[in-house]
């Protein structure tokens, strides 16, 4: 990697990258100087201090193989696991080469080590945007063959005999003439004397025995019985457990707090403050958060202490008028005439709400400052620590863990902030653990976006010109100022708007940035700029069908090419749906979606019963996927069907509100989840392909909202154009029900469904 | 000073009566699988048994539980159903995150303790108190099905192979 990209070179790494698609096409490796190694399968600066500190195995070629005299394969992680599986996908990509069993294995965490672990799309030691399997594709595989070769190496040195005469199989060396056989163990020092070779040749997919196949994954065994470590379980020696409560009004302070109830009562230790929060600690979370609630405490709410929802909408609207306007995407020009469709599209702010509450463990001493965290930010932890704490940062541990969700929560690193400057007062190792409360109303949440969307139709109904005239803030700008465009575009405002999988001959796709008050930050949320621009597009290119008088599928179907990855995933969505035969119940609809995030190509038909009481009720869903090479079949489809929920749930009951500048959603009750009974039947399909791995863990998310806005239009003639879902113009007001064409018997095991609801 | 029974082990434990089974559990005795979600017993990740009946450990307050055997997660492997249920989740690969699994085993086995054969109302029934932010719904339902009857249920890709 180039340590020096000129501003030109920025600009074309950013077009380059565009191509990637989804969040990547933003965070770019821009020489912040902090590292001049970079992810590589083979041993680079760095690796010799890394292995001595995991327990100075004989054998590591690199930063994710450590081969002892016996036992498992260790293999070191560099993204984190979050539920995604990308810890069995890496493990596969990592095994199939180096020719072990996924049973031989064990999994390690990455250190933070932006140089070992860092990513080239995300621009250092992240795990986010849905890049993991994309960009380690090549270098995990690469790695493992690497240390494959070296074993082989040694084994055909002892042995005296060609390397090529040698085969491996589960860990094994064997010269196949002789029968001679050595275990990696066995060869683990002789070959971490040879040296690296230049050149590896990799698998041809047709000779993979793990990539392709359903896996199952690495962390269940663990998961399944209780005893996954996540951030919230660790227990250090002497540790005592806080909870924390910051001034509800973002961007307030702590003006007084008067501590002498809290202080007296039983289990409590000690009361502490920073600027703007202030925790208890006890000697277990319920002594502590007793302790916080008899605080008296007076917050000086700061500015924002007026602010509303209403005043954010009434802004941003009235920014879309007036405010200047970001160049995106232009192609040609806006045709005089023809007939017009224009529409607003409004989405809210959302919270993550991950199951594992925001939490921190640190132990702060005169000379070190040590961290148990699950994050997907670790370098950045350790440089925020060292900020707060005056350390360097070579006197920061962390330590990373599985993480309990994370959904873009955890690509901030606030909370392992606040926890620092807590523990730094305190002698003691701190477990900070934030209630749901306070992870709600302190989420750092997916921005609002305001988009007048426009097209003008041919004589034919096909768009001849489309205009997305966007309006938001932008979580770049504070996330990753340096990747932002040189004029002042955030690429990711416009992903999935600016490129369509459709041929339109004319585009104008802009932005107008509308930065929120100070003290409301604005975070990446799973599926970032596509699940907001997915939901606008689709929805407007059923507008645009149904304005043209076109079926949705076939309005589709005629603006894509031939041959396209699209059309694939439109066809086999169809298909399987069974799209166009059939009649449907009353106040059934279904509605179909398309796009092309993340370097991955998806079609979602959903069917959705609209009550006479104005509930969604889902029926059942169809995704169809060609997601390039696939790596564990298994874990696409639990990522399809998981990320779906995850959108339907937003786009059905999600939206975090403002008063007096507080959020006022604070748990489940009121920042709602899909639950078991509302769950519709979920169906993956795939479209096999060689193309490269595109990116999974954010695709089923960035697909459902527009299916299930257009599945309620053809439930109900009423379009969804605001999220979330409002049921009031959804109410039957005894117009007489429409029946729409469809195809399939209800299958039985839906009937739940509408238990319960 | 409260004596509990947990996964058939005595425990003193001198702690304020109104403080969440949950955190005795947790932070007391040392149990870690246990989890805390939401802490009004509105997301299931804390659940327990106290004589084979799925709690809310969260807001189950230490005093209330008295001579009642407490199952966790880490002793639930040890009942008929709990063994099966496990075995299921790991067959069909349920899990994502896995922060809420330990919630939704308890509450899975303690439903099909008492309905071996559960239906589709049944499972909605029982399982509608645990929320999964991944999603792992569809798969909870298919291993749930799986555990009940033995016979393989979906998800597609394990049942089919890779082919989906």
């Amino acid at each position: 990697m180039s340590s020096a990209i000129t501003s030109d070179g920025v600009d074309l790494e950013r077009r380059r990258a565009l191509a990637a698609g989804g969040l990547s096409l933003a965070f770019l490796w821009l020489g912040s100087g902090r590292a001049n190694a970079f992810i590589s399968a083979r041993r680079q600066e760095g690796d010799a201090a890394a292995a001595l500190a995991d327990g100075n195995p004989p054998f590591a070629p690199n930063a994710f193989i450590r081969i002892d005299a016996e036992g498992p394969v260790r293999l070191v992680m560099p993204n984190v696991e979050m539920g995604q599986a990308i810890y069995t996908g890496a493990c596969a990509m990592l095994a199939e080469e180096l020719d072990v069993g996924m049973d031989q294995i064990a999994v390690e965490h990455a250190p933070p080590n932006e140089a070992l672990y860092g990513i080239a799309l995300l621009g250092g030691q992240v795990t986010g945007g849905s890049t993991s399997t994309r960009s380690h594709w090549g270098v995990l595989r690469e790695a493992g063959a690497v240390a494959r070769s070296l074993l082989v190496s040694a084994a055909a040195a002892r042995w005296s005999v060609d390397p090529s005469s040698c085969s491996v199989r589960r860990g094994v060396v064997t010269h196949d003439k002789s029968g001679r056989k050595l275990a990696f163990g066995a060869l683990a020092k002789a070959a971490s004397a040879l040296p690296m070779p230049v050149k590896v040749t990799l698998k041809e997919p047709s000779a993979f025995t793990l990539i392709g196949k359903p896996l199952r994954r690495v962390d269940s065994p663990a998961k399944v019985a209780g005893a996954a470590t996540f951030g919230i379980d660790v227990k250090v020696p002497g540790m005592k457990i806080a909870t924390v409560k910051a001034c509800p009004t973002h961007g307030g302070t702590l003006r007084s707090v008067d501590a002498r109830r809290a202080r007296s009562m039983p289990g409590v230790i000690e009361v502490l403050q920073i600027d703007n929060a202030v925790a208890v600690i006890g000697e277990h979370f319920w002594a502590a958060k007793r302790g916080l609630e008899a605080l008296d405490i007076v917050w000086d709410p700061g500015p924002n202490a007026d602010l509303t929802t209403a005043k954010l909408t009434q802004a941003l609207a009235e920014r879309s008028q007036n405010g200047p306007v970001i160049p995106g995407r232009k192609v040609g020009s806006r045709p005089a005439g023809g007939r017009t469709v224009e529409a607003l599209y409004q989405l809210p702010m959302l919270a993550h709400a991950p199951m594992e509450p925001l939490n921190t463990t640190v132990q702060v001493s005169a000379d070190r400052c040590e961290i148990w965290v699950g994050t997907q930010v670790p370098v950045r932890c350790v440089s925020v620590a060292a900020q707060v704490t005056g350390l360097p940062e070579s006197q920061i541990v962390l330590h990373n863990h599985y993480i309990g969700g994370g959904f873009g929560r955890r690509l901030d690193h606030d909370s392992v902030e606040q926890a620092v400057r807590f523990a730094k007062q305190v002698p003691y190792p701190v477990k900070l653990i934030w209630t749901r409360e306070e992870d709600i109303r302190h989420d750092i949440v997916r921005p609002m976006y305001y988009d007048r969307i426009s097209a003008v139709l041919g004589s034919d109904g096909k768009p001849v010109w489309y205009g997305d005239h966007i309006t938001s803030g932008t979580v770049l700008a504070r996330w990753m100022p340096a990747a932002m465009g040189k004029d002042g575009l955030d690429d990711d405002v416009i992903e999935c708007a600016g490129e369509t999988p459709y041929a339109i001959p004319n585009l104008d796709v802009n932005w107008v940035r509308h930065d929120m008050p100070a003290g409301l930050q604005l975070g990446w949320w799973r599926g970032v700029g596509p699940t907001h621009n997915l939901f606008v597009v689709e929805s407007f290119m059923d507008e645009l069908a149904h304005a043209a008088g076109k079926d949705p599928i076939d309005y589709r179907r005629g603006l894509l090419a031939n041959g396209s990855r699209a059309l694939g995933v439109l066809e086999l969505a169809a298909r399987k749906a069974g799209w166009g035969s059939g009649t449907l119940p009353p106040r059934v609809g279904r509605g179909v979606a398309l796009g092309s995030p993340f370097g991955s190509h998806v079609c979602l038909i959903l069917e959705a019963e609209v009550t006479p009481q104005g509930e969604v009720l889902l029926r059942r869903a169809v995704a169809a996927l060609d997601c390039g090479i696939a790596i564990n079949p298994s874990s696409i489809e639990a990522q399809v069907q998981g990320g779906l929920l995850f959108g339907l749930s937003a786009a059905l009951y999600s939206a975090i509100t403002l008063k007096d500048g507080a959020f006022e959603q604070s748990n489940f009750h009121d920042y709602r989840n899909l639950r078991m009974n509302e769950v519709p039947r979920v169906e993956v399909y795939r479209v096999d392909s060689s193309e490269p791995p595109g990116g999974l863990g954010e695709v089923g998310t960035a697909i459902a909202a527009p299916a299930l806005g257009n599945a309620i239009f053809a439930a109900t003639g009423v379009r969804v154009r605001s999220l979330p879902v409002d049921k009031h113009p959804l109410i039957a007001n005894g117009a007489a029900s429409k029946s729409v064409a469809a195809d399939f018997p209800l299958p039985v095991d839906l009937e739940h469904a509408r238990v319960l609801v | 000073m409260f004596s509990l029974e947990i996964n058939g082990g005595k425990h003193s434990v001198d702690v304020p009566a109104d403080m969440p089974l949950l955190w005795v559990l947790r932070d007391v005795i040392g149990l870690m699988g246990t989890k805390f979600g939401c802490g009004i017993a509105q997301c299931g990740a804390c659940t327990v048994h106290l004589d084979g009946q799925p709690v809310r450990s969260c807001v189950l307050a230490v005093s209330a539980v008295g001579g009642r055997a407490i199952t966790t997660i880490e002793g639930i492997g040890a009942t008929p159903s709990g063994k099966t249920v496990q075995q299921a989740w790991l067959d069909v690969d349920v899990v994502q995150c896995g922060y809420c699994q330990s919630g939704q085993i308890m509450s899975a086995a303690a439903l099909l303790a008492q309905k071996p054969n559960p239906t589709d109302a049944d499972i909605d029934a029982a399982m509608s108190g645990n929320i999964c932010r991944c999603g792992t719904y569809v798969r909870i339902r298919a291993a749930i099905k799986q555990a009940a009857t033995g016979s393989v249920e979906t998800p597609q890709t394990l049942a089919a192979g890779a082919e989906i």
